[in-house]
Parts: C-alpha cells; sequence; structure tokens
C-alpha cells in the first residue's frame, strides 16, 4: 500500500518508462508511416511521437484503467490529422518521401490506411475519431488499398475494385 | 483477389523496416511532459487566483453599497412638521 503511495509521488513512475519503452518502436513506425518518410531519416514522425507521449505522461496519473497505448495512438492520429491539413497536405504536398511504402497516398488515406490495418483499430472507432461517417472512411481504406497495391497509370481509378482482376 | 488477401497485402507492405528509436526519447517526453503539467498546474491555480479576487471584490463593493436596502423614496417628500 505504502509502495503504491510512493510510486505515484515519484512523479516519472517505473510504469510510464515501461510502456515508452514497449509502445515506442511500434508507434514510431506508425508515425513514420504517417508521416510518410524514410526509416532513417523521420524527424516529422519523432517530434508527432514526442507530443503524444508527453501528452500521456502528463495524463498518466488520471488515467483510470484506460489503455495508454490507445490513448497515445489516439492523440498521435488526432495531432496528424489537424497537422496534416495545413502542413503536409493540400496543394503543395510537402515531399513524401519517396522511399516510403505509402508516399503514393494522401495523408488523409495514409491516416486511415495506416489505423485501419497496421494498427488494427476498428472501423466505427477509426470514424469516431476522425468524426467521419463510417461508410466513408471505408471507401477511402478501399481506395487507398487499391492505389496502393495497383498504382495507377492514368489518373486514379474512380471506385476501389473488389472486382478488379489482376490480370 | 480477396479483400483479406488485399489487406494482408497491404499489411505486408506496410511492415517494412521499422524505424530505430532514437535514445534521447525518454528523456524528451519526459521534460516535454512535466513541463506540460507545470502549465496546467499554473493555470489551475491562477484560475482560482482570479476566482478568488473576484469573490473578495464582489463582497467588499456588496459591503459598501449595500444593494440590498430600500433607497430612500423620490417621488414622495419627506414628512416633517406634522
Amino acid at each position: 500500500m505504502r509502495e503504491r503511495r510512493v510510486s505515484r509521488g515519484a512523479r516519472p513512475s517505473r510504469d510510464f518508462e515501461a510502456f515508452v519503452a514497449g509502445a515506442a518502436g511500434r508507434l514510431l513506425h506508425t508515425a513514420t508511416l504517417l508521416t510518410a518518410e524514410a526509416p532513417h531519416d523521420n524527424p516529422r514522425a519523432r517530434v508527432l511521437l514526442t507530443h503524444a507521449f508527453a501528452h500521456t505522461y502528463a495524463c498518466w496519473d488520471r488515467m483510470r484503467g484506460e489503455d495508454p497505448y490507445d490513448r497515445a495512438r489516439r492523440h498521435l492520429a488526432v495531432r496528424f490529422a489537424r497537422g496534416a491539413w495545413h502542413r503536409y497536405g493540400g496543394l503543395g504536398r510537402a515531399r513524401p518521401h519517396p522511399g516510403s511504402a505509402l508516399a503514393r497516398l494522401t495523408p488523409q488515406q495514409r491516416l486511415i490506411l495506416v489505423l485501419r490495418l497496421h494498427e488494427g483499430v476498428g472501423e466505427e472507432q477509426t470514424a469516431a475519431l476522425l468524426g467521419l461517417p463510417t461508410d466513408r472512411v471505408h471507401a477511402i481504406c478501399d481506395r487507398a488499398t487499391a492505389t496502393l497495391l495497383h498504382p495507377p497509370r492514368e489518373p486514379a481509378p474512380t471506385v476501389a475494385g473488389p472486382k478488379v482482376v489482376p490480370s | 483477389m480477396s479483400r483479406r488477401e488485399r489487406e494482408v497485402a497491404v499489411r505486408r507492405l506496410m511492415e517494412g523496416t521499422p524505424p530505430p528509436v532514437p535514445a534521447d526519447l525518454y528523456g524528451e517526453v519526459v521534460r516535454r511532459g512535466s513541463r506540460m503539467l507545470r502549465r496546467r498546474r499554473a493555470a489551475r491555480r491562477l484560475m482560482w487566483l482570479l476566482l478568488f479576487a473576484a469573490v473578495v471584490v464582489f463582497s467588499l463593493w456588496a459591503a459598501m453599497v449595500q444593494p440590498w436596502v430600500e433607497p430612500p423614496s423620490v417621488t414622495t417628500p419627506p414628512l416633517t412638521g406634522w
């Protein structure tokens, strides 16, 4: 009992350190996929990750049985979504690194694809997190998948094709 | 190609090589996080202080002005020498 209180009083708790050690690799990978940077040169992804973890740190003591990983991931996604619109997206889209797997996609497509398939977040949760209708998330995910698997030679295919048959 | 197959293919595409985690990440996170906490605490303290000041100012004003006391009537002249 006393130990518990002591560990709570000491701010950077053991638990948090263990959490960062365990989650950093995976979340950094996620962040790097989002920003479409090369794995060895990813300043933006690092900044995103640091902010997400710092936020988790700040509400560590108030988290009641909530999954800290989920919380950090949500923060990461929302921050990226907010920043992507005016910084990386839009007209002068900032050079996605050609070394990235997702360089061909738009920031929004990347975000949804990574959340859905890489992180395994459910469609409803993704939609709720980003404030989009569920079927829109579904459509964007499908289109992103299609773009990724069949790089378009002509201007992007209109609707993602479950019916597209590879020759 | 079924939906499942496509999802598996995309997942594999995204796997790739995981980026190396920077060594000073934890320190930076704790520094930034404690700054965030400090700022939050300062903001909360400031809010309480403002609230307290507002309460004090209000009670001083109320004690001086006493707005609950009925003001002397101005329409009826005071009855004197009756």
